[in-house]
C-alpha cells in the first residue's frame, strides 16, 4: 500500500494514494471531475483542459496533477464549471457536430457534457471548418468532423512494436489526426473496435458497424455522464 | 385575460419540429385553451396580423427567404424560440456547409449520378420566384437575436409543451435530464 | 535506399532523438523532405510514417514538397510592415511572377510568408535559401529575382558591403547589422574568454549557485525565474545525467538581442554555460538556435572549436579533474512555442515542440527525462560576468528587485533602432528619449505577449516590479492604426504559431480575430467588446504562456486604448449577429446568374 495522503475537494475531506493525479483521487472519493482526453491506465496529456481546477489560486488540469497533502481544490466554483461549459462549446464550434446524423450519439462524451452542463447553444460561432471524412481505410471511418483532437488513439492504439498507428499533422486551427496507413492496413476487427472505443466521440467508426444501440438504452439516454461516480442532481 | 398569441413557421426545416409539437395528443385541448395561433403552418394564416407573444421556429435559414421569415418574426414576436437542432446550428441541412456553394449546386443539378445527362439545358434553377441560395446555412441565432432554444432533433414534445407552458404562465421551466438532447 | 539519406541518418546514430537534425540536413540537402525520404527515415529509425510527418508537419521550415530551387521567406511582422513590406512583397510578386505561399510553375522561386526573423531592426528582411537579406526596397527585390534567374548562388548576390562587427567575418558574411546602440556588462569589449572558468574551478559547485543567488538575477526570457535557485533545483534533483540547455530560439517578434550577442560575444555565452554546467554537474549543453539564425553556425561551431582547443570545453576543463563538459547546436525549424522551455526540450527530442505538462519541471526531468536548466542567452552571459566581479558587484546595476542590465530590442518609429543594454529601471520615457522617438502614441514592450502601453503610462519603468520585458521594445506613432496595423498583426501571429494542442488556444483567437475584425470594419457592438472582455479568462486554461498571452495584443489595447474600439463601434445599435443578408447571397446569385 502507497502512503495516504489528505487533501480536499470544494472542502471535503479526501484520503488518496501518493502519486495519484487528482481526477483519479477524486473518483476513489466519489467526485467526478469531467474528463474528455483522459483514458484511465494511459499517460494524462492534458489536451482538452475540461478537467481544469484550481489550486492555490492557479488552474490546473486535473488528469496531469499529482495530489499532494493538505491541496485545497476547487472543483465546482461558478467560474470553473462556466470555464469548463466554454471549453465543450468550443469543442462544438470548433468541429461539425451532426449529433442527429451521428453514429456515436447518445453514448458520445463530447454530447454528454452538453447535456451535463445544458448547453442550448454554444455562445461561440459555428466554425463551419472544412474537414474531410475518409474511408479508405479497410476497417475505419474516419469523419474529422467530429474529432476533438483529444490525442486519445494518438496515445492508446499502438503496434507491437510501440509505433503509433494515429498521430497528428500540421500545428494550431489546422491540426488534424492522421492515421498510418501501412501500419494499420492488417488491423485485426478488435483492433479496429478498440480504436472506435477508445475515441470519445464518433470520429473513428469501424465499419461495417453503426447504431447498435437502439435509442433509450444507450450509454448517456437516461444517466448523466459522471453518474457511476458520483450521484450528480439533475 | 386574453390568451398568449404564438405564431410558428418552419424555415430551412423538415416540418419535424411542428410534428412533435403535435405530438403533445390530447393535451392539445390544453393549449387552445391557453394560446391563439397567429402566423403558422397550423392555421394557415398566411402573414402575422398582429404583434406575437411568441415565435417558435423551426429550422435555420438556408436562403434568403429564410432570412426575411426570420426577420419578420423578430419584428412582430416579443420572444423568439429556436427549436428543433436545424435552428439551433443549422442540422442536417448545413451538412452542406462544408462543401463550396457552387460545387454543391452543379453535383445537385449538373453532375450528380440522378441529373447528370437529364439536364440539357445546363441551368441551375435560376427562376426569380425562387428564394436565392445563401453561401452557407446559417442557424437562427447567427442571422437574428433568439431568446430561448428547445434541443433535439426533434425536441421531446412534452419539451415543447412544457416550455410553451412555461412561457405563458411565467412558470420556471424544469428541463430533466432524459428530454434535453440533441438527437 | 538512398545512400544520402543514410548517410545523415548514420551522421545522428540512427537516434529517433536526433530527429530534428536529420530531417534539417534532408531539408538542406534536398530542399524539402520527399516521400522516399520519408519513408527511409521512418523505417531507419524504427518509427511510424505518420509519427515522423508529426514532426515535420509542425515545424514551418520542414515542407514535403518543393518549394523551389530559391525559397524566399519574406518577414511578415508588424515592423517589416511598418517599413514598406506592402510593397516589397508585392515586387516579389511581380518579379517572380507567383503569390506567396506558392512555387513559379518552372519551380525556381517559392514565395512564403514567415513570423519575425529577428531582423525588426532592419526591416523589411528576408530569408533567401538560408541568407539574409535587409532593408529590401522593390528595387533590391528586382536584382535579387534578376540574379535567381541568371542562376547566381545566394552567397554570390549581395552588391552592399556585410554588416558590422563580426557579421563581416568570412564565417558568416552577412549584410546584417548589429546596431549595437548602448553597451554594458554583457556587451562590453572589457572581458577575457576563461575569466570565469579559471575562477570558479578553485570554487566548489555551491559557491558558484550562491554566487549567483547573491546577484539576484533572474531569466532575461521574460518569465524572470530567479536563476540561482533553477540552478539549486536542478543541482539538487536527482538524475544520471543533467543537462544545460541555453534558449536562443528568440521567437517574439521584435526581439533581436540574442542575434547580437551570438554575433559579437559567443564565447560569453559558452563561457556562461561551463560555468551552469559546473554549478548542476552537467557534462553536455545544448545550445537550442532557432531556424532563423542558421547564418550563424559555422561561425559559432568554430568558436566551440577553438574552446575545445583552449580546453575551456572539452575534458578536465581549465585543467580541473572531472570538469567535463561540451556543447552541441540544436537547430530549430520555426515554431515560436519552441521558445517555452518544455516545448523546446520536446523539440530537441526529436518531435513536436508542443509544451509539457508540468509537474514535472525540467529541472526535476528535462531533456531526455533527466534534470535539466534551460536559460536565455542574456542570462548566461550575465552570469559570467557576475562570477567575475561578484554578486554584490552586479547589484551595482538596476534597482532592488530587478538586479543589473537589460539588453533592449528597440525597433519601429525612431530614429536609431537596435540594441540597448540599460539597468533596468529606466522609464519608457528614458527609452524614447535615447532611441529619438517622436510623435509616439504606444509602445509595445515585451513583443505581442507584452503589453502595449499609451502616454500617460510612459513614466513606468523597467523591472520585474513594474513593466517586465524579455526586451522587445516596438515604437508606435501617431501615424499608425493601431487596430489594424498593430493587434491584428500579432493576433495573426499567435493563431499561425499556437501549437493546437490545447483547446482554447487552438480556437478562441481564431474567434476573437473575427470580433476584431468585425471591429475594425466598423460593424461592431458593445457586445463584442463585451464577448471579448468576458471569453478572455477562457485562455487562463491553456498549458503555456503561449497560451496565456496569446489575446494580450487585443486586450491590452482594449484597455489601454479603449478609445479606439469605442471609436470604432456602431452606436445606435446594441445587438447585431453580424450576418450580412448582400454578403451571404453573393455566390448564390452568381452561380445562377442572378442580380
Amino acid at each position: 500500500m502507497n502512503q495516504l495522503i489528505k487533501f480536499k475537494i470544494d472542502g471535503k475531506e479526501c484520503m488518496g494514494e501518493k502519486g495519484q493525479n487528482i481526477v483519479d483521487a477524486a473518483k476513489d472519493n466519489q467526485i467526478y471531475i469531467p474528463t474528455l482526453c483522459n483514458i484511465p491506465g494511459i499517460k494524462p496529456r492534458g489536451a482538452c483542459r475540461i478537467c481544469t481546477v484550481r489550486v492555490n489560486g492557479r488552474l490546473m488540469t486535473a488528469c496531469t496533477s499529482p495530489i499532494a497533502e493538505g491541496m485545497e481544490i476547487e472543483s465546482k466554483s461558478v467560474d470553473i464549471e462556466n470555464l469548463r461549459k466554454a471549453i465543450i462549446e468550443l469543442l462544438f464550434t470548433e468541429g461539425n457536430h451532426f449529433c442527429p446524423s451521428c453514429e456515436r450519439s447518445g453514448s458520445c462524451d463530447l454530447q454528454a457534457l452538453g447535456y451535463k452542463y445544458q448547453m442550448l447553444i454554444p455562445r461561440f460561432k459555428f466554425q463551419f471548418t472544412d474537414r474531410a471524412v475518409e474511408a479508405s481505410h479497410p476497417k475505419l471511418i474516419k469523419d474529422h468532423n467530429r474529432c476533438i483532437l483529444c490525442k486519445r488513439c494518438i496515445r492508446a492504439i499502438k503496434d507491437e512494436k510501440g509505433r503509433s498507428l494515429f498521430a497528428f499533422g500540421k500545428r494550431g486551427h489546422h491540426v488534424e489526426i492522421n492515421i498510418d496507413t501501412k501500419l494499420s492496413k492488417d488491423m485485426t476487427d478488435e483492433q479496429a473496435l478498440e480504436a472506435t472505443e477508445i475515441c470519445p466521440v464518433g470520429a473513428i467508426l469501424k465499419k461495417e458497424r453503426g447504431f447498435i444501440e437502439p435509442i433509450g438504452q444507450r450509454k448517456y439516454d437516461k444517466q448523466p455522464i459522471g453518474s457511476d461516480i458520483e450521484t450528480l442532481e439533475h | 385575460m386574453s390568451k398568449t398569441i404564438v405564431a410558428t413557421t418552419s424555415l430551412a426545416g423538415c416540418f419535424g419540429c411542428h410534428m412533435s409539437f403535435l405530438d403533445i395528443d390530447e393535451k392539445i385541448l390544453d393549449l387552445i385553451e391557453l394560446v391563439e395561433f397567429n402566423k403558422s403552418p397550423i392555421d394557415d394564416i398566411k402573414n402575422f396580423t398582429k404583434m406575437c407573444d411568441i415565435g417558435l421556429v423551426e429550422g435555420g435559414c438556408c436562403n434568403d427567404e429564410n432570412v426575411h421569415v426570420l426577420k419578420d418574426f423578430r419584428a412582430h414576436c416579443k420572444i423568439l424560440v429556436s427549436v428543433g437542432e436545424c435552428a439551433i446550428m443549422g442540422g442536417l441541412p448545413a451538412l452542406r456547409n462544408t462543401v463550396p456553394l457552387q460545387e454543391c449546386l452543379e453535383e445537385a443539378y449538373l453532375n450528380g449520378p440522378s441529373v447528370a445527362g437529364n439536364n440539357e439545358s445546363g441551368i441551375i434553377p435560376n427562376d426569380p420566384e425562387l428564394p436565392v441560395i445563401l453561401n452557407k446555412v446559417y442557424p437562427c441565432h447567427e442571422v437574428v437575436r433568439m431568446d430561448y432554444h428547445l434541443p433535439g432533433c426533434p425536441p421531446r414534445a412534452e419539451l415543447i409543451w412544457d416550455a410553451l407552458y412555461a412561457l405563458v404562465t411565467g412558470d420556471p421551466l424544469k428541463l430533466p435530464y432524459e428530454v434535453v438532447k440533441f438527437d | 535506399m538512398n545512400k544520402a539519406i543514410d548517410a545523415i541518418i548514420k551522421k545522428y546514430h540512427q537516434d529517433r532523438t536526433r530527429l530534428m537534425d536529420i530531417l534539417i540536413d534532408t531539408q538542406d540537402a534536398f530542399g524539402f523532405i520527399h516521400e522516399s525520404a520519408a519513408d527511409q527515415i521512418a523505417e531507419t529509425l524504427d518509427i511510424s510514417r505518420v509519427d515522423l510527418e508529426q514532426t515535420i508537419s509542425f515545424y514551418h521550415f520542414f515542407s514535403q514538397k518543393s518549394r523551389g530551387k530559391y525559397t524566399v521567406y519574406l518577414n511578415d511582422s508588424a515592423v517589416a510592415h511598418m517599413h514598406g513590406r506592402k510593397e516589397v512583397a508585392k515586387a516579389f510578386e511581380k518579379e517572380a511572377g507567383c503569390k506567396f505561399g506558392g512555387v513559379t510553375d518552372d519551380g525556381l522561386i517559392g514565395l512564403f510568408n514567415t513570423s519575425c526573423i529577428g531582423m525588426n531592426d532592419q526591416e523589411p528582411a528576408a530569408i533567401v535559401n538560408g541568407t539574409v537579406f535587409t532593408r529590401l526596397t522593390p528595387f533590391r527585390v528586382k536584382e535579387i529575382i534578376k540574379d535567381i534567374r541568371d542562376g547566381v548562388q545566394v552567397e554570390d548576390m549581395f552588391r552592399a558591403s556585410y554588416g558590422d562587427g563580426n557579421n563581416s567575418l568570412e564565417l558568416i558574411k552577412a549584410v546584417v547589422n548589429n546596431n549595437i546602440m548602448k553597451k554594458g556588462p554583457v556587451l562590453s569589449s572589457d572581458y577575457t574568454s576563461g575569466e570565469a572558468i579559471k575562477k570558479i574551478i578553485t570554487q566548489g559547485p555551491n559557491d558558484v549557485i550562491e554566487e549567483v543567488k547573491t546577484s539576484n538575477i533572474r531569466g532575461r526570457g521574460g518569465a524572470g525565474f530567479p536563476t540561482g535557485l533553477k540552478w539549486d533545483f536542478c543541482r539538487k534533483a536527482r538524475g544520471e545525467k543533467k543537462y544545460v540547455f541555453c534558449n536562443a530560439d528568440e521567437g517574439e517578434p521584435g526581439t533581436f538581442k540574442d542575434r547580437v550577442i551570438m554575433t559579437e560575444r559567443p564565447r560569453l555565452l559558452f563561457e556562461g554555460m561551463a560555468v551552469a554546467a559546473y554549478a548542476i554537474g552537467a557534462e553536455e549543453g545544448i545550445l537550442y538556435l532557432r531556424y532563423e539564425y542558421k547564418y550563424l553556425q559555422r561561425f559559432l561551431e568554430s568558436i566551440l572549436e577553438e574552446m575545445r582547443y583552449n580546453n575551456l570545453l572539452g575534458k578536465n576543463i581549465g585543467g580541473k579533474k572531472g570538469f567535463n563538459f561540451d556543447i552541441r547546436i540544436q537547430f530549430g525549424a520555426g515554431a515560436y512555442v519552441c521558445g517555452e522551455e518544455s516545448a523546446l526540450i520536446e523539440s530537441a527530442e526529436g518531435k513536436r515542440g508542443e509544451p509539457r505538462d508540468r509537474p514535472p519541471f525540467p529541472v526535476e526531468k528535462g531533456y531526455l527525462e533527466q534534470p535539466t536548466i534551460v536559460n536565455n542567452v542574456e542570462t548566461l552571459c550575465s552570469v559570467v560576468k557576475v562570477i567575475i566581479n561578484g554578486g554584490e558587484w552586479y547589484k551595482k546595476f538596476g534597482t532592488r528587485e530587478s538586479t543589473g542590465t537589460k539588453l533592449l530590442s528597440v525597433s519601429g518609429d525612431c530614429r536609431y533602432p537596435g540594441v540597448y543594454e540599460v539597468e533596468w529601471g529606466f522609464s519608457i520615457t528614458d527609452i524614447l528619449e535615447m532611441v529619438g522617438a517622436e510623435h509616439v502614441q504606444a509602445v509595445q514592450v515585451g513583443g505581442p505577449s507584452g503589453s502595449c502601453i499609451g502616454p500617460n503610462e510612459f513614466e513606468r519603468i523597467l523591472g520585474y516590479e513594474d513593466l517586465a520585458t524579455g526586451g522587445s521594445m516596438i515604437i508606435i506613432n501617431n501615424r499608425r492604426d493601431i487596430l489594424k496595423d498593430i493587434v491584428l498583426n500579432f493576433t495573426d501571429f499567435f493563431i499561425e504559431e499556437s501549437c493546437g494542442s490545447c483547446t482554447p488556444c487552438r480556437t478562441l483567437p481564431v474567434l476573437m480575430k473575427d470580433k476584431l475584425v468585425k471591429i475594425i470594419q466598423n460593424k461592431g457592438v458593445m457586445q463584442d467588446l463585451m464577448d471579448i472582455e468576458r471569453w478572455s479568462g477562457i485562455m487562463k486554461a491553456n498549458r503555456c504562456g503561449l497560451g496565456h498571452t496569446a489575446l494580450n495584443p487585443i486586450l491590452s489595447t482594449l484597455k489601454n486604448f479603449r478609445h479606439l474600439y469605442l471609436d470604432k463601434i456602431q452606436k445606435e445599435i446594441e445587438f447585431d449577429t453580424g450576418f450580412r443578408l448582400e454578403e451571404a447571397v453573393k455566390i448564390g446569385k452568381l452561380v445562377t446568374n442572378r442580380n
